[in-house]
């Protein structure tokens, strides 16, 4: 290979690894994101005609940033000759580009941190968190997080220009929070993870039961989280994403299917991710600092020690979902309790609590109330109830595979 | 950067409230405006009369037209407001948290535009 397929070989090599490092550090030294990703461009196409001539730099992330920086300072003056206000600033970009501090690779971890938070501050729509999470954390294309969100390119496109715009005129700041702000700010990153999760894990529409590539991303988000900020909640919800991920293969039948827990071929679950699982849930309770993250994820722990269905220790896993509870009042973990009771102590005492759950009207309209409702009566002999619930089930489905199953059950009713 | 901050809240409440009730609350405005303006957040702020002395202005082909009452009809009405002075929007969420009415009602955080850096 010649030296100059090296050196293109090595730019491709460090865009994929740490062309969002880089971005998220120009986003910090230039106080834009669009002003970034242009000098992030910038950047790359300077390298790509530099370093085969030149040779590769010493630290190629150092290159890129300074690179993009200046590249950055040449737009605004150019620009600067039309708008006064400009000309100050770039002045003052260039000021601080004398310091080399800035482009220390020490200060790129936090950069990264910076640009998660920001992405997912309250101020900005759900919605746009995580598409903006997306595209600027992940480096997800408009069109890839289009297609994840079973929605258009332009939409989506949108979406992550008004969610700049309001970084932008609102000001919202580029900074880890404040100590006293932290585990308020935590939450709303961990919850966007953990949403990014489980629209890949559960696709809520569409006509395929999971999208690996949305849960992929929400893992390695994980990762980077507990990496850059070790928190327990953190350990907790990787976990938790890890030991749900190792059933992937065993959820869905070669069909396409969906195959419940008790059904699934264990033998086809990832020992390797659920042992990892195991050994980070292990750690979050042992900090005694844990929240309903680290809870949940002992559930699933609990489920993959389990050598069959009947095998698992019902008992504890309603034990876990009483202190999940007194954590984080929800309809849906009261629901899963109840079928967690129906497995421990019968379907008839599991039945009285989901009534019970669905007489407050909280669950009424999702249909795995009304399924799990259905599968009680259905054990418990009494099949037109089952029917009945099943029909209400149906009736609110939106995901292809999951009508499928649920016409399945109602079939082998009759 | 300068930030409005727009309190609404349930002017019922507000006018059922008993006189102590209305007296120790009208202290907490005042404590918070003393408060930050000691700090250096406050540009300005004003209190509003209720929505039934509101009038609405449109000019519609070329005629004025002025109607009685608030643009909408909400279950919150716009009762005052504070112009802030802030570092960006995590410090004007923060004096904003800290208005009195952020209890009851909610408040509305809208930075404003600086022409001069346009």
């Amino acid at each position: 290979m010649s030296q100059a397929d090296a050196a293109r070989q090595a730019v491709e090599a460090v865009y994929r690894a740490d062309s969002r490092r880089v971005l998220a550090t120009l986003i910090r030294l230039l106080g834009d994101f669009e002003r970034a990703e242009e000098a992030l461009h910038d950047a790359f196409a300077a390298a790509v005609q530099q370093w085969p001539r030149e040779g590769v730099p010493v630290k190629p992330r150092a290159w890129l940033v300074s690179t993009g920086r200046f590249k950055a300072i040449d737009a605004i003056r150019r620009r600067a000759r039309h708008e006064a206000s400009l000309a100050g600033f770039a002045d003052e970009l260039e000021r601080t580009a004398q310091a080399p501090a800035a482009d220390d690779d020490l200060s790129l971890p936090d950069d990264r941190l910076r640009l998660i938070f920001t992405c997912c501050h309250p101020a900005l729509p759900p919605d746009a968190r995580m598409a903006l999470t997306l595209r600027e954390v992940c480096g997800l294309t408009t069109e890839e997080i289009a297609r994840a969100f079973l929605t258009t390119a332009s939409a989506i496109a949108q979406r992550i220009v008004r969610a700049k715009g309001k970084i932008r005129d609102a000001r919202i700041p580029y900074q880890v929070p404040s100590e006293a702000a932290l585990p308020e700010r935590l939450d709303t990153v961990l919850h966007v993870v953990y949403l990014m999760f489980n629209e890949g894990y559960a696709a809520t529409a569409g006509d395929a039961v999971t999208r690996a590539d949305l849960s992929g991303e929400a893992i390695r988000l994980g990762r980077l989280l507990l990496d850059l900020l070790p928190d327990p909640e953190t350990q907790g919800l990787l976990a938790l994403m890890l030991l749900h991920e190792s059933r992937r293969q065993a959820r869905v039948s070669p069909s396409g299917d969906v195959v419940l827990l008790d059904d699934q071929d264990r033998a086809r679950w990832d020992a390797a991710l659920i042992a990892e699982g195991q050994r980070l849930v292990e750690r979050a309770l042992a900090s005694r600092r844990f929240g309903p993250y680290t809870l949940q994820a002992a559930i699933a722990a609990v489920h993959a020690e389990a050598s069959t269905g009947a095998a698992t220790d019902w008992q504890q896993i309603v034990g876990l979902y009483d202190v999940l509870l007194r954590a984080e009042r929800s309809p849906v973990f009261e629901l899963n309790r109840a079928v967690a009771v129906a497995m421990w102590r019968g379907p008839a005492d599991g039945l009285a609590l989901i009534d019970e759950i669905l007489a407050r009207g909280d669950l009424a309209g999702y249909h795995w109330a009304h399924s799990a409702r259905a599968d009680l009566c259905r054990r418990l002999g009494r099949a037109d109830d089952a029917r009945a619930s099943y029909a209400r089930a149906l009736a609110l489905v939106k995901q292809e595979p999951e009508r499928r199953f649920l016409e399945r059950r109602l079939r082998e009713l009759s | 950067m300068k930030y409005l901050c727009l309190i609404y809240d349930d002017e019922k409440v507000m006018a059922g409230m008993a006189k102590p009730d209305a007296d120790a609350f009208m202290g907490e405005y005042f404590g918070f405006t003393n408060d930050i303006k000691q700090s250096g957040h406050y540009v300005a702020g004003e209190a509003l009369h209720p929505v039934s002395t509101a009038t609405t202005v449109r000019i519609r082909n070329g005629k004025v037209s002025t109607t009685d009452g608030p643009f909408a009809e909400t279950k919150e009405q716009l009762g005052g407001f504070y112009l802030v002075q802030a570092k960006d929007l995590n410090e004007a969420i923060q004096v904003a948290s800290r208005i009195p009415s952020a209890r009851f009602g909610s408040i509305e955080v809208r930075p404003i535009v600086d022409y001069s850096k346009a």
